[in-house]
């Protein structure tokens, strides 16, 4: 039997990725231009005994999903830069307590009311410090909507494997654009849930590191009695300030991701191994990188494109290693330089290295990349 | 026989960060043995707080307990209603964290008249932070922030909660010791969204700036100060001028929110099924 395909905007296959990927809980409050997250869900959710919330602002969506994520429900949210601003404060919370949850943060422009109709790539380093304090953070920036539904469902297999929120960082133009694409059957994308408690209730600590970086995670109202605090915490899960243990927590968090860094990192190479010169780029504008890649190799320039998927963590090691072999790398985002600081972390000077950046709400274009390349060449 | 509160408090937890002549004491035994009466299992019964010293509380009792963040205790809890209606889920926390941070929350979680029981033990100051004035501190009453005697007005959280859509609330005090565990019975048992504002004293904070020489004083105004519901019916507004009325100041019945929602996966279950 031929697979279902449909002609669907990123939004909503955003949404029905969720599903696909076992989210039995929205909650969300209305933003452009993320709002067909939540009105698809609205819909689609009760049809499988799911549950559909719109709350009172943004703070309070992202503290029903943490409330329902501790209850045992795969979790999400959606909105976009004002939202993601006051989104802050729980995205801390449910770092430091360890709560898995999926926040998509369709990017407009800003800062503040900024642009809402307009696309941007304006949130790369908020999503990365956007929330006080050190923490670990995962996100992944789809190019496509086949690729939102794919990265879609590896998000809730993120945030339930390490137990921890995962951002998904799409442009207004991916969101809103509308392209075939193919669901795939059950059972053909690989779907994980969260390490439940292995031993008894009265030995359960929900912080325990037993078991290594993360603890296994027991629904609230089962027979798992617990405590969660947005304070440091002990393995016991109840505030400390002992310095021995608000260092290791601390630790265990960043490490949990830094370690697993190779597992979590997902990227796109397209002609990199003869490049002379690579254009790394995400979302969107990875797409006129490749369009442009094409036609400075038909110009005879040695161009390749290197797309990271996942943002966060950083692929610091690959960047690195095809910045020795190449002379430049040119990272176009529509932003006025963000992505590229990290590029330049990496690469240490070993080749050139040149931003293009955009905010006036419209796309890069090929053709201002392939003037970028010719001029850095 | 003595009531066993050592059966809900956590082992090794005490004793807890709350001053002496605190009331959140007398508030949290009043909860103990309210969830008593209820007979409720410590597995299903969740304990959500915010940020501050009422908000302490859940660290201490033997349930499932979330210490959310400041004023965001109805918004995780509405979340965890959602997700386990079954959950028996209950707030607590103070004036501040309640009705300022928290006050949109708040008054949404009315409105949708979910089934949660919300306490706020309404100390008229922000203790932690060492006495600045909350949005329950009366008009010109001192607190660290307001030296020269408080300019704003007073929020009447009972008031506040009726108008946006509560369908119980009740008011007792910290002196009201065995009122507190009634109320809260009765706020437990009531299908749908029930306050219960109880007022406390925080001597520390708020009473040495206001003049009280001890927290007999504070406390012995509140006992004089209460008027019961049934008396105050019969009382002109102007008797009532600065008296606390207590008991269950409002109860009605409607649809609780997670039963609505309930009926409408129901309903969009049985149209899919029409469509086959």
């Amino acid at each position: 039997m031929a697979k279902k395909t449909a002609l669907i905007q990123g939004n909503e296959a955003c949404a029905h990725a969720a599903i696909y990927a076992g989210c039995t809980f929205f909650a969300g409050y209305p933003i452009t231009p993320s709002s067909e997250i939540a009105e698809v869900l609205s819909k689609e959710l009760p049809k499988i005994g799911g549950k559909f919330i719109q709350m009172e602002d943004e703070i309070a969506a992202m503290a029903a999903i943490i409330g329902a994520s501790l209850c045992g429900h795969k979790v999400m949210d959606a909105s976009s830069g004002p939202g993601m601003s006051l989104k802050q404060e729980l995205i801390g919370y449910a770092c430091i307590a360890e709560i898995p949850c999926v926040i998509v943060n369709v990017m407009r422009g800003g800062p503040s009311t900024g642009m809402p109709t307009g696309p941007s790539q304006s949130d790369v380093m908020q999503a990365r410090w956007g929330t006080h304090g050190d923490h670990a953070t995962i996100a992944v920036a789809p190019a496509s909507c086949q690729e939102i539904f794919s990265e879609t469902v590896r998000a809730f297999n993120l945030a339930e494997t390490y137990r921890m929120p995962v951002q998904i960082l799409m442009d207004e133009i991916v969101a809103h654009m509308r392209e075939k694409i193919v669901f795939p059957e059950p059972g053909e994308l690989e779907i994980l849930n969260r390490q439940l408690p292995a031993v008894s209730p009265a030995d359960y600590k929900p912080f325990d590191t037993s078991f290594g970086d993360v603890p296994p995670l027991a629904a609230m109202g089962s027979n798992y009695r617990y405590h969660v605090t947005g304070l440091n915490k002990a393995p016991d899960g109840f505030p400390t300030t002992t310095a021995e243990l608000v260092d290791a927590e601390e630790r265990r968090q960043l490490r949990k991701v830094e370690a697993n860094a190779s597992a979590i990192e997902k990227n796109e190479e397209y002609l990199v191994d003869d490049a002379e010169i690579i254009i790394l780029a995400f979302g969107i504008t990875s797409r006129s990188a490749r369009f442009a890649v094409d036609n400075l190799r038909k110009e005879g320039v040695r161009a390749g494109l290197f797309r990271p998927i996942t943002l966060w963590p950083f692929p610091e090691k690959r960047v690195a290693g095809l910045a020795g072999q190449v002379k430049a790398i040119i990272v176009p985002e529509m932003n006025l330089g963000q992505l590229i600081h990290e590029v330049e972390r990496v690469v240490k000077g070993s080749c050139k290295l040149a931003g293009l950046g955009r905010v006036d709400g419209e796309p890069i274009t090929p053709y201002q990349i392939i003037d970028k390349v010719k001029e850095v060449l | 026989m003595a009531f066993d509160y050592e059966k809900y408090i956590r082992p090794g937890k005490l004793p807890h960060i709350w001053c002496p002549g605190c009331g959140h004491g007398i508030v949290m035994k009043g909860l103990i043995r309210a969830i008593d009466k209820c007979g409720l299992s410590k597995n299903r019964t969740a304990i959500i707080s915010g940020i501050g010293c009422a908000s302490r509380l859940p660290g201490y009792v033997d349930f499932n307990t979330v210490h959310t963040a400041h004023g965001r205790a109805a918004a995780f809890a509405t979340g965890m209603k959602m997700a386990d209606p079954g959950l028996t889920v209950l707030c607590v926390g103070g004036d501040g964290d309640g009705v300022a941070i928290g006050g949109n929350h708040f008054i949404h979680a009315c409105r949708r008249n979910i089934d949660i029981t919300y306490i706020i033990m309404n100390n008229h100051i922000y203790g932690m932070t060492g006495g600045q004035f909350s949005p329950c501190t009366p008009t010109d009453g001192f607190a660290s922030t307001t030296p020269y005697g408080n300019p704003d007005p007073v929020f009447d959280i009972a008031k506040l909660a009726i108008g946006a859509g509560a369908t119980f609330v009740a008011r007792t005090t910290a002196y009201h010791a065995n009122q507190i565990d009634k109320m809260i019975v009765e706020g437990i048992q009531h299908k749908g969204f029930s306050v219960i504002e109880i007022l406390d004293c925080c001597p520390t904070s708020y009473g040495r700036r206001n003049k009280f020489r001890s927290v007999v004083e504070m406390m012995k105004q509140h006992k004089e100060l209460a008027v019961p519901v049934t008396a105050a019916a019969k009382m002109t507004p102007e008797d009532l001028q600065g008296k606390i009325i207590t008991g269950i100041l409002h109860q009605e019945e409607k649809p609780e929110y997670c039963e609505q929602y309930a009926r409408l996966i129901d309903k969009v279950q049985a149209q899919t099924a029409g469509k086959g």
